[in-house]
């Protein structure tokens, strides 16, 4: 049996991992709520603000630097497919939408393995996340802590964007009636952009975070996209609370299952969502409309 | 997608070419690229891809973890065959693609509990814990990482002489075997009334199963077919390379299959091995050229990005399109041979069928044809409908009226269980419909047309109409792979006849989404008719329609009426008190009055509420 300070050092790993599965799953529930579109490059999303922040970091000590530029290029990133590919996909059917957005991800992953190599590399720490935090009768890394205050200061201004403000007033109408939103006078289309811009950087940002917890590698968003899903379907569709507390499960289930066994870690995560999916098909938190 | 049906020795042609093309294409391999493998590799991509076509091209399921059937077929066959449990590597062979079905079944239980985007997720998500089952709990069976090597190949024994399959030709021999039996299995499929239902679930999965067919049971086949052909793909993948990979699990495998079929051409059958032969290729060529070759995969994404984009049908679905419109331009539509039933015998073939009681005790006294008691639905605090109760007689034509939501739409979606009341009962002659869902009062011979046209339109009108006349003549589901779609002869005479009554013989082998208005109208009537139902539910039959369309539809209707029980729900007050008997005013979802055309006309209190007090002409 683990001790209790294992267990609770994996505990706050699950938190820790959970809290950036929330991040990225919310980001591709808005967008598959909004828009309809299963972003099948998310993780891909993911890699390339991890990568951002591999570059920023190995050359600058700058966190913040990293965050901003993580932003930036996500947001670069979003736009350009959004209003250059993804708008033209609106009207197709939705295995159309898969279809393309996966092969922007193989596209993006393999630009960035032609540039980076194709190795696993390791992220600096920042300078200010290096240290131990005691926490009386376990030790835990200071960078932890820290992530967990930051992806959750992110996510509550994610929930006041989204609830208490205009335009995820408009966001929330829109993943319950996208038609009815548009009758009433919202340009819709722009929602949109704002909206996948918005996913994607919610991913890119969880990427800069990620990498100095453990190092990049090109293909490194793709489990992190399948346990979106996970996330997704758990949590239920578009639902931005069944986004975050479908990441926490999530992440703490992995994380406490492998202090027991982890060859069973990522069979736990499918054995829960297999659960929901008999129990409760719709999801923690979502409703039978869509989908 | 619009298909000629082809008889006689006709049928056999893409048979035939396959067989060509099997034989000398290796040949053509061998010389261009030094030896026939890549060919073997480009077959065995095809096998898999044969089921995954029917899956996705098809019945449009996108699954994203067909590795997992192909990566259990491989490696239950070459566990077995490595670890000496069986002698015979026929045996084997069956034992893995027997395992890939297996594990259809329970994925596909699962995955089928959502569709569209959920079920490309749940697939993917399957899929992965597939691999990492495999990778490490089960390590000790399947080698983990390192996969199984030392599969052995299978032969055959004759008088004492062995032929082995074991090295090039021999293992392209095999893999050749099995690709064009797949082929032949996938077309026979195809052409049965299960790929007819097939393709209609994908067009419209509601109408489908409305119209009598299991929808779920359908798409459940469908996935363990596909994973049958997945599973034989894995065991041919072990065997050709005597050695069982574990990325055959991976994502990137199903992705691989996906990227192929969509290239090559989704809904075509060959498509995705005409993709993989693509990819494979593809990637060897770009692989030589240097400068290029790290960025291979780069490539083919771009390419795969643009062909979605621009070409979605994929190279041969483009090349079919291309070739069909310029036979188009050359001959004319064929015109199917008119067969003109004289009128009795058309009344005959469009006669209700009669009722089967369950038991013989229950058909002693002629129950009523369809009674309803104190139906009620609410939304939230509103009620639709409000312990509505109705009787009919067996041939009555009783009408439901009433202002705009009053319920009647609600109510007659109970009648047809598309929706659960919240209380009451609904009894078909006799027999209460409360477990039924919508597939079953279909088949039990309550059939309805809808106010808003629920076709098939990219099927043709004969095709649409097979849709629903198999559905009541096979059941909810069956398995006739190997029976012609249209090789039912009491089907197609009932085709004929329904086209003939419907005025739709001269468009009947023309796509749907072609038609004009009012022969959609008539044919969305057609599609409940052709369960010669004995109680038929008509949503607003006449709306749209021009006062000469509506003339005929109401003779038509007076028609359909003898020995047969309808209830229509209409706005056109002319066309309701000249065909109804009887006609029941609902009311802000109670029934306001219920009577014969003159003693409704004259109630005060359908003047007050539906009419605004006018007298009525």
């Amino acid at each position: 049996m683990p001790t209790l300070s294992q267990f609770l050092s994996q505990a706050f790993n699950g938190i820790a991992l959970g809290s950036l599965l929330a991040l990225i799953a919310s980001g591709l529930s808005i967008i598959l709520g909004t828009l309809g579109v299963l972003n099948f490059a998310h993780g891909a999303m993911f890699m390339l603000g991890a990568y951002t922040g591999f570059v920023v970091l190995s050359h600058w000590d700058s966190f913040s630097g990293a965050l901003g530029l993580g932003a930036l290029v996500l947001f670069l990133v979003g736009f350009a497919l959004e209003r250059g590919l993804i708008r033209f996909y609106y009207r197709r059917p939705p295995e159309d939408q898969i279809l393309v957005t996966f092969g922007l991800g193989i596209m993006m992953v393999e630009a960035v393995r032609y540039v980076f190599g194709p190795l696993s590399q390791r992220v600096p720490l920042p300078s200010w996340g290096q240290g131990i935090v005691n926490f009386g009768f376990f030790l835990y890394p200071l960078y932890r802590v820290q992530v967990i205050g930051i992806v959750a200061l992110l996510l509550f201004a994610f929930y006041i964007l989204l609830y208490r403000t205009r335009i995820g007033l408009v966001v929330r109408a829109g993943i319950e009636d996208p038609l009815m939103v548009e009758l009433l006078g919202t340009h819709v289309r722009r929602m949109f952009m704002v909206v996948f811009c918005l996913g994607a950087m919610a991913a890119g940002i969880a990427g800069v975070i990620y990498a100095p917890l453990s190092s990049v590698i090109p293909t490194m968003g793709e489990p992190f996209l399948v346990q979106c899903f996970v996330v997704i379907v758990i949590g239920g569709l578009g639902s931005f609370p069944g986004a975050v507390v479908g990441g926490l499960v999530v992440g703490e289930i992995l994380s406490l299952t492998t202090l027991f066994d982890p060859a069973y870690a990522q069979a736990a995560i499918y054995a829960v969502m297999t659960l929901v999916l008999i129990v409760r098909p719709r999801g923690l938190f979502g409703t039978m409309g869509r989908a | 997608m619009v298909e000629a049906q082809r008889r006689g020795p006709q049928r056999w042609l893409p048979e035939l070419a396959m067989a060509v093309a099997l034989v000398i294409l290796p040949f053509v391999f061998d010389r261009w690229f030094g030896s026939v493998d890549l060919f073997t590799r480009i077959l065995i991509w095809g096998v898999f891809g044969l089921g995954f076509d029917l899956l996705f091209g098809r019945t449009g399921l996108l699954s994203f973890g067909q590795g997992a059937f192909y990566g259990t077929g491989g490696f239950v066959t070459a566990y077995l065959l490595t670890a000496g449990l069986l002698d015979s590597v026929w045996l084997a062979i069956a034992a893995g693609i027997a395992a890939a079905a297996a594990f259809s079944v329970l994925v596909g239980f699962l995955a089928l509990r959502r569709i569209g985007i959920y079920f490309a997720m749940i697939t993917l998500a399957f899929g992965e814990l597939a691999y990492f089952l495999e990778n490490s709990p089960l390590a000790k069976w399947t080698g983990g990482e390192n996969g199984l090597p030392g599969v052995p190949a299978p032969s055959i024994a004759l008088d004492g002489f062995t032929y082995s399959f074991a090295g090039s030709w021999p293992s392209y021999q095999l893999v050749a075997g099995f690709y064009f039996i797949g082929f032949v299995l996938a077309r026979f499929v195809l052409l049965s009334p299960v790929g007819s239902v097939l393709t209609a679930v994908r067009q419209n999965p509601e109408r489908s199963a409305a119209l009598g067919h299991d929808v779920r049971a359908y798409k459940l086949a469908v996935f363990v077919l596909a994973a049958l052909f997945a599973g034989c793909g894995g065991v041919l993948l072990g065997i050709f390379q005597s050695y069982m990979p574990p990325d055959a699990f991976a994502l990137e495998t199903s992705g691989q299959l996906v990227i192929q079929t969509v290239i090559g051409g989704a809904g075509t059958l060959i498509g995705p091995t005409v993709g993989a032969a693509i990819w494979l290729t593809l990637r060897d060529v770009l692989q030589t050229i240097p400068g290029v070759g790290d960025l291979w995969k780069f490539i083919l994404g771009f390419v795969f990005v643009v062909l979605v984009t621009f070409m979605p049908n994929g190279v041969v679905g483009t090349l079919l399109r291309l070739w069909a419109r310029r036979r188009g331009k050359q001959v004319a539509a064929p015109q199917a041979a008119a067969r003109h039933e004289a009128a009795a015998a058309r009344e005959a073939l469009l006669a209700p069928l009669p009722f089967v009681h369950a038991s013989a005790a229950a058909a002693v006294s002629p129950p009523l044809a369809l009674e309803v008691r104190d139906l009620s639905k609410a939304y939230g605090g509103i009620h639709a409908v409000d312990g509505v109760s109705l009787a009919l007689p067996e041939g009555r034509l009783h009408a439901i009226i009433g202002p705009n939501g009053a319920g009647k739409s609600t109510f007659l979606r109970m009648i047809a269980r598309e929706e659960n009341p919240d209380a009451g009962q609904i009894l078909l002659h006799g027999v209460d419909l409360a477990s039924a869902d919508v597939t079953a009062a279909y088949q039990a011979g309550m059939a309805k047309s809808y106010q808003i046209n629920q076709l098939f339109p990219q099927l043709t009108v004969r095709q649409n109409l097979r849709v629903g006349a198999l559905g009541r003549y096979r059941g909810r589901l069956r398995l006739d792979v190997f029976r012609a779609a249209d090789g039912f002869a009491d089907v197609e005479r009932l085709i004929e006849a329904l086209l003939e009554e419907l005025a739709l013989t001269p468009c009947a082998d023309l796509a749907v989404n072609t038609l004009a208005y009012g022969e959609k109208r008539r044919l969305e009537l057609g599609l409940a008719l052709a369960s010669r139902p004995s109680v038929l539910l008509l949503d607003e039959p006449l709306a749209g329609l021009s006062p000469a369309e509506r003339e005929d539809a109401k003779l038509l209707i007076r028609n359909l009426n003898k020995g047969r029980t309808i209830i229509l729900v209409e706005h056109d007050m002319d066309a309701v008190f000249a065909l109804a008997e009887r006609i029941t005013v609902l009311h802000e979802g109670s029934k306001l009055a219920e009577g014969t055309a003159k003693e409704i006309s004259n109630d005060p209190k359908v003047r007050e509420a539906y009419l605004g007090g006018t007298a009525l002409p």
